[in-house]
């Protein structure tokens, strides 16, 4: 069985006028020990979707249905009581602004220490040292000194491993990241990916990753879920999705990277923006940015099913694959 | 005439210096130690000694990490900071010592986009009157219907339609905004143009959209780049020649081709290095140690010391020059200039 699983997750906001669909039914798995990453441009409803795996959706956004199953537990009707009991403990979070997830005005230690006793039967000194070991864990030089300074007095870099550590004080089966490291620099960040990804391998801990960061995503996860407008439209293996990605909008995606094009040479862009949540054109959301639309994406919207290797949701898909192979006999 | 110029720099960078003071008032300054008040005045060093030349036509890319000083060059450049010491020479005559009235006929020569779109735009401004304001201001012959037709003329240019003039910047997604805040630097036909991280606060597809339209700008108007931005891949894309820039320094000046093939400054490769590849599955990246030390202690010697497995006792004392090295890039580290990167 796997660790969770999500089935036909809806989430919606009530706005003053309509109600918006932020999340369109989505559903996936991540096994025991998983990396997955979550791709995507802003708008495409992959934060909301960390978000209610956590219960955090709050007024006026509410899951109007589907299940996010825990090992069997329903998260979407968990009762506070058992949701305090599994956040930090069997699942975590880690949020993007190393800034603003501590508290400026607890110490390092105090936030800890916290943590581990709203848990767990410990003493004081014994949180204590549980602290100072995961700190060592993910490179802080003398942590029993760090323990005792606030966050202000650490640099971006070393806070969000803080945060990483406190993510993983209670040996949680399941890490949520929402772009853990796009507020810090590139070889900062390399760090913090490499720590996360050592971490997750030898504790056999569960990764979600959600990121815009094609190349983060690459190199960290075995399996990838692409979304556009709140919905999930490709999902597979990272590797194929990388290298021979089927949905146009992935392949739009991956293209318009300037690595993928000669320096100097015009870079293959898609036409547009993603559409508002409130004006989702009809049928497939991707339609007006698609070169290869038809009648069909314009009505009706395109159920994610399996071809080959991965799953997709678009209706030329075939058509398309087809073209591929006829272009490649070709050549 | 124009011929004549094409071997002198356009800009030319000369030891450029500018530190901001950390304590405002007189009374900030008294620190009481040792039992006695004193008074210490205490500044962060963003840029030092920094010595670069844009030639006309190119894409001079400034990379490096935050707080590296990479956007208080562009102000400096930009006329928006006075620089502590140094020079900075536009077309062959000083600037950097000009009177803003001496300024103003540079101001259409020399323009800039920064990077929040929505912060650069006027929300209380239509569109119209954002792009007509420079045309006016610069061109006071204009008759309204050549502004008007200017305008358009722009907006056509950078995929706006003209038709929306009459909007405000909120009706704008992020893209739109910033090919608008694009729009209002070309409005005035400049020459040169420095852009502030203009495409980092935009999505990947976006992204795409703005770099090509900077690009077809380039081409079809003859402009000059000084391009600001922390991602490598959009350099080896954009920039015809890269300076890395570190804690205020300049660590490595090259062309983008050599730089990329063959970086040589400790730094460059573990920035290079650090750049999440989408092909390659197993990160081969350098690991730097410690982190970026904070400008307003600035170490002694060479400024990357402490973070560079290569340092030694010279690195700790001695501030590296840059040297000319025979493919035509220019480093500033002793590793380097004695040979001890690539021994074993």
């Amino acid at each position: 069985m796997s660790l969770l699983s999500v089935r036909d997750l809806t989430v919606k906001f009530a706005m003053r006028d309509e109600t918006v669909t932020a999340l369109n039914g989505i559903s996936f798995d991540v096994a025991k020990g998983e990396r997955l990453g979550i791709v995507g441009e802003s708008g495409a409803g992959k934060s909301i979707t960390g978000f209610a795996l956590m219960k955090l959706i709050s007024r006026p956004g509410y899951v109007d249905r589907g299940e996010i199953l825990l090992d069997g537990e329903d998260v979407v009707k968990m009762s506070d009581q058992r949701l305090r009991e599994l956040r930090g403990d069997k699942m975590s979070m880690i949020f993007q602004d190393p800034m603003v997830t501590l508290n400026p005005v607890l110490t390092i230690g105090q936030q800890m220490v916290e943590t581990l006793l709203a848990h767990r039967k410990l003493s004081r000194e014994e949180a204590r040292q549980i602290a100072i070991v995961k700190l060592r864990e993910v490179y802080i030089n003398s942590p029993e000194e760090r323990l005792d300074q606030y966050p202000h007095e650490l640099s971006g870099g070393m806070r969000q491993r803080i945060i990483i550590a406190i993510a993983l004080l209670l040996d949680p089966e399941l890490i949520i990241a929402d772009e853990p490291t796009t507020a810090l620099d590139v070889t900062i960040q390399a760090d913090i990916m490499e720590l996360l990804l050592e971490l997750c391998q030898s504790n056999k801990v569960g990764l979600i990753l959600i990121t815009h960061d094609l190349g983060v995503v690459s190199q960290m996860t075995e399996r990838t879920l692409v979304m556009y407008a709140g919905r999930i439209i490709e999902a597979g293996r990272t590797r194929e999705i990388i290298n021979d990605p089927q949905h146009p909008y992935t392949q739009g995606l991956i293209n318009a990277l300037p690595q993928q094009t000669l320096p100097g040479h015009k870079l293959r862009q898609i036409p547009g923006n993603m559409p508002s949540l409130t004006n989702i054109p009809p049928g497939c959301p991707f339609n007006p940015r698609c070169e290869y639309a038809t009648d069909l994406c314009r009505t009706r919207i395109p159920e994610i099913a399996q071809y080959g290797e991965v799953q997709v949701a678009c209706h030329e898909v075939q058509r398309l694959q087809a073209e591929g192979e006829r272009q490649e006999q070709n050549a | 005439m124009k011929d004549m110029n094409v071997r002198t720099p356009l800009v030319e960078i000369k030891g450029l210096e500018k530190q901001f003071d950390l304590d405002q008032g007189w009374l900030e300054t008294l620190k009481f130690r040792n039992g006695r008040i004193t008074r210490e005045k205490r500044a962060v060093h963003a840029v030092n000694n920094v010595t670069l030349d844009v030639n006309r036509g190119e894409a001079l890319c400034v990379v490096g990490e935050s707080g590296c000083g990479k956007s208080t060059v562009a102000r400096l450049v930009a006329g928006l900071l006075t620089p502590t010491s140094g020079e900075i020479h536009y077309d062959g005559s000083r600037i950097d010592d000009l009177s803003r009235a001496q300024m103003q006929p540079l101001r259409n020569r020399i323009q800039m986009i920064f990077q929040n779109p929505y912060a650069s735009l006027n929300p209380r401004m239509t569109i119209r009157q954002a792009l007509e304001e420079p045309v006016r201001h610069h061109n006071p012959s204009f008759s309204a219907a050549e502004v008007r037709e200017k305008v358009t003329e722009v907006m056509m240019s950078v995929g706006v339609d003209p038709t929306w003039a009459k909007r405000y910047p909120h009706e704008f997604s992020g893209g739109q905004r910033q090919r608008i805040a694009i729009a209002r630097a070309l409005t005035v036909d400049p020459e040169f143009i420095i852009a502030d991280e203009p495409i980092s606060a935009l999505d990947v597809s976006i992204q795409a959209q703005v770099l090509n339209l900077m690009l077809e700008a380039k081409e079809s108007r003859g402009l000059t780049y000084l391009f600001i931005t922390h991602d490598l891949s959009v350099v080896e894309h954009f920039g015809t020649r890269v300076a890395v820039l570190y804690l205020g320094s300049v660590c490595e000046v090259a062309d983008t081709a050599t730089l990329f093939s063959n970086p040589k400054h400790p730094y460059t490769r573990a920035l290079l290095s650090a750049v999440p590849q989408l092909k390659d599955d197993r990160p081969n990246h350098i690991r730097l140690k410690g982190e970026i030390p904070t400008p307003i202690n600035m170490p002694q010697g060479c400024p990357f010391q402490s973070r560079c497995a290569f340092a030694n006792n010279r690195c700790d004392s001695e501030k590296p020059k840059a040297i000319h090295q025979p493919d035509g890039s220019l480093v500033a580290c002793h590793a380097v200039e004695e040979n001890r990167l690539d021994e074993g």
